[in-house]
């Protein structure tokens, strides 16, 4: 990953401004007219995800239990469009790694390393806890970043630009108070 | 058919996503220490392209909205855990799955707890459901029928805040 970084942001200072992400945005908005037209199901993931629970709530408290759960009843667990997604976008993000050669273990990033150290323990217990937040806020919303962020906010939805603007502005104020000021020097 | 689909949509959100740096968590804490913009930069261009688009295919019936109910309460408690928890990890849900498929292995911790979070909501849901999605529940509502204000010119409005914001941060960082 780094190695590619490197090379990329080498790139960008030859040309001064690295088009790329801009590039790709572009190319993800047109993504989303074939998601809406064609699949006629929107980008989104937590949705989806949220559903692979089921199988695993009835290993651990009885199908009974999961089956009859309210929040997953609507919409059981099964290999539909919305889970085969999540499917590809895995085997999406492992191919690019693979052509760039940057697919790498990687343990702890840079950004914690430098405020909390290189325990293995420290940062897989934080990124579990910090995940199962991440899901129980989504679900609590309706969406993540893709189903709200780019899904919904594309459609000028009410509900995805709150959701947005209060999740820059609690991910800004935690960076702050998590890693510090120097972190955002 | 619907198989190879949702395969060729999420292996090109997947690639893109990669090919965009945002399956590196140092790029998303980058974003929200507000010195790496990556991840805006590519999600603006994002919203603007799609909602054209979207708004085109809308108008000739090829596609319907698919609005998420605006329960603000639950919106906004839901995105300060979510914004929380996206600065402890660097990952936001999509971008983890993508991320473990590129050899993250906290972000395949992280996905082992989304799956926890997704378990420990579905049995809370019917007390969420009586006390907090129904707090000022406004509904599937879109900003053009709130304000009036047109879906064009709401989108060309955001085009163009985006390109003077986006000019000003290149020109700052050159």
């Amino acid at each position: 990953m780094t190695i590619w970084t490197d090379r990329l942001s080498q790139r960008a200072e030859r040309r001064k401004v690295d088009r790329s992400p801009y590039l790709i945005g572009a190319a993800l908005g047109v993504l989303s007219w074939i998601a809406f037209a064609v699949a006629r199901e929107p980008i989104g993931v937590t949705t989806a995800l949220s559903r692979v629970g089921q199988p695993i709530a009835a290993l651990m408290f009885g199908a009974q239990a999961a089956a009859h759960n309210p929040y997953w009843a609507p919409m059981p667990f099964s290999w539909d469009y919305s889970m085969l997604f999540l499917v590809g976008l895995m085997a999406g993000a492992l191919v690019s790694s693979l052509a760039s050669g940057t697919f790498r273990l990687e343990a702890v990033p840079h950004f914690w390393r430098a405020r909390f150290g290189g325990s293995l323990i420290k940062r897989f217990v934080a990124a579990f806890v910090a995940g199962a937040l991440l899901m129980f806020g989504a679900r609590m919303a309706g969406g993540c970043t893709s189903g709200h962020g780019l899904s919904g906010t594309l459609q000028l939805a009410l509900s995805s630009w709150i959701f947005v603007i209060v999740v820059f502005i609690s991910a800004i104020i935690s960076s702050r108070i998590i890693f510090g000021r120097k972190a955002a020097s | 058919m619907t198989i190879l689909l949702a395969l060729a949509v999420g292996f090109a959100f997947g690639f893109l996503l990669h090919r965009a740096r945002v399956t590196d968590s140092n790029v998303i804490e980058g974003q929200f220490c507000l010195r790496d913009f990556t991840m805006v930069k590519m999600l603006l261009p994002a919203i603007v392209v799609g909602g054209l688009g979207v708004l085109v295919l809308a108008r000739f019936g090829e596609t319907l909205y698919y609005i998420k109910d605006a329960n603000v309460l639950a919106v906004i408690l839901g995105g300060a855990i979510f914004g929380l928890a996206v600065a402890i990890l660097g990952y936001c849900p999509g971008t983890a799955l993508a991320a473990t498929a590129t050899g993250s292995l906290h972000a395949l911790s992280a996905v082992f707890g989304m799956i926890a979070g997704a378990i420990a909501y579905a049995f809370s849901f019917n007390w969420i459901k009586a006390h907090i999605l129904n707090v000022w529940a406004l509904g599937k509502v879109r900003l053009p029928q709130l304000t009036g204000v047109p879906d064009l010119v709401w989108l060309l409005g955001l085009a163009a805040a985006s390109l003077a914001f986006f000019f000003w941060l290149e020109r700052r960082s050159a």
